[in-house]
């Protein structure tokens, strides 16, 4: 893609610039601030249609039209944006994969989001607390050791660290060898932490709608037109669209859109189960992660506890949580830190990801020309979000791969390519 | 909590099973090609409605079983033996 029909409009005149002194003139005068983006009716015609309004089809909408000047672009979701999966996720941000391509993806990710609050000028609270995985036995052990090494390598600040280490980085962790499950070791990973992830999706959203890009909600896609090999337009619940561009960035519902265009994916959708406590004083400062206990757990700004686990033991697209769930997860919980026993549990819900065989995403093209993915992001989506949109937005703009993603392709399934992340990214957020 | 069906137990509770997979006829290794063969690794149909899939009564009687079930509801409307031949009993 390189002509864009409406031409490049650039940055909304008169959209307002979040500031100190904004914050300050506004809460004197009492006057309400600008919607922080607005609504459209759905034009006839795009350059290019982006389906899934989390933080992988804005960012994906935004950078093509900050990085490359292409502003007509819709954003479609079928509910409100962040809905889905960049709301329902655990928040946490790491780049201490197992593979060198993982590693280097994902540390551009972090990368950006330590300059997103900039960037956007939305300020996304990214906190690098520093992240750490337990290791509970040899072979989780000895796991780290590679994944240190392979970081080390690639630039990332990761090392592993003994029980007495984690003792004094978190003093509520039960690193005694009575416990069930003796802490042996971990891998420590300081540039990790947590996000706001709300505000990384209106961020997005806001930073885009300055651009032009039209964001639609409540606009479900019922159907992709191809015709001779090429996407032709696109079918919603409020009226079709022609383009030549569509780039799925779904999750939960990768599948069901790609068939859409009939491009298959080997994807399973599976729901992940989250749950938040009451908040208490502040006790936490790391994100916390058990491989081996299958739970991970962060204390927000606001004291809650948040606690991620492993996907349901079947594929499903319902988003009912389970007893099952938090009865293990406490249980866990409890195994590494007994003093929270009195904690309470506020709520519970699930999010649906899509799960590959390899661990590792989908970005790219497809047998179908103008229909790209950026899908298969498990449970590790959200933490990609920034680059996953950087780079999406390049290949669609340019029509070449670019090297950060190449080996994500669609074709490695057939060609026997995988890219096998299990090992860091089955549980370890 | 939800109820599965075994064909040999009754209705259960689903933790006490292990899915499967899809139920898909696995291709001889002897006479497929290397397409066929990662298309039965790989390819998942991952269906928003009903699936037919194999769950293992892994807490009970130990067999195998073919149950179809509604993805988004998690409703079961049938389940029954495998078909002869370990068709359904794939992984």
């Amino acid at each position: 893609m390189t002509v864009s029909r409406n031409g490049s409009r650039g940055r909304r005149a008169g959209a307002t610039r979040y500031s100190a002194f904004d914050l300050v003139r506004r809460g004197l005068s009492g006057r309400d601030w600008p919607p922080a983006w607005r609504s459209h009716d759905l034009a006839g015609a795009y350059d290019a249609v982006v389906v899934g309004g989390g933080v992988h089809g804005l960012a994906t909408a935004y950078c093509l039209a900050a990085n490359h000047g292409i502003t007509d672009v819709a954003v479609l979701d079928k509910g409100y944006i962040g809905g889905g999966g960049s709301g329902r996720n655990t928040a946490i941000i790491r780049a201490n994969y197992l593979t060198p391509e993982g590693v280097r993806f994902y540390d551009r990710s972090v990368k950006l989001y330590e300059r997103l609050s900039v960037d956007l000028n939305f300020n996304v609270m990214f906190s690098q607390r520093g992240h750490m995985t337990l290791a509970h036995s040899d072979g989780s052990l000895r796991t780290m050791r590679w994944r240190a090494e392979v970081n080390k390598l690639q630039g990332v600040d990761s090392e592993v660290i003994d029980p007495g280490e984690v003792k004094r980085l978190v003093p509520a962790m039960d690193t005694s060898a009575h416990a069930r499950y003796p802490i042996l070791g971990a891998l420590y990973h300081p540039p990790g932490g947590i996000v706001r992830h709300d505000a990384v999706v209106w961020g997005y959203a806001r930073a885009a709608d300055a651009y032009g890009v039209h964001i639609h909600q409540d606009t479900e896609v019922v159907g992709i037109d191809v015709a001779g090999g090429r996407v032709r337009g696109v079918r919603t619940t409020r009226g079709t669209i022609a383009t030549s561009t569509v780039v799925n960035c779904t999750a939960g519902w990768a599948t069901t859109v790609a068939d859409m265009a009939g491009v298959a994916l080997p994807i399973s959708t599976f729901p992940l189960q989250a749950a938040v406590t009451e908040p208490v004083k502040p006790f936490l400062d790391t994100v916390v992660v058990s491989g081996t206990l299958h739970v991970y757990m962060s204390q927000t700004d606001r004291g809650e506890l948040v606690f991620g686990a492993s996907v349901d033991p079947f594929p499903s697209y319902s988003t009912r949580g389970s007893l099952d769930f938090v009865e293990g997860l406490a249980g866990h919980v409890l195994e590494l830190m007994p003093s929270l026993s009195k904690m309470r549990v506020l709520r519970q819900w699930a999010g649906l990801c899509d799960m590959t065989p390899d661990y590792s995403p989908i970005m790219g093209v497809t047998p179908v020309e103008g229909f790209y993915v950026d899908v298969g992001w498990g449970t590790y989506g959200f933490k990609a979000g920034p680059v996953a949109g950087e780079a999406m937005a390049e290949l669609v703009a340019t029509g070449k791969t670019p090297e950060l993603i190449a080996v994500f392709d669609l074709d490695r399934f057939a060609e026997g390519r995988l890219v096998g992340e299990k090992g860091a990214a089955s549980v370890g957020h | 909590m939800m109820l599965l069906p075994c064909p040999w137990c009754g209705p259960r509770n689903a933790a006490e099973f292990r899915y499967a997979g899809e139920t898909k006829a696995r291709p001889d290794p002897d006479t497929t090609d290397p397409h066929r063969w990662r298309d039965y690794l790989y390819a998942r149909r991952n269906p928003a409605g009903w699936t037919r899939e194999t769950w293992l009564h892994r807490a009970g009687c130990g067999r195998y079983l073919v149950a179809e079930r509604h993805t988004v509801t998690n409703e079961v409307r049938a389940t029954h033996p495998p078909a002869a031949g370990g068709g359904g009993a794939a992984s």
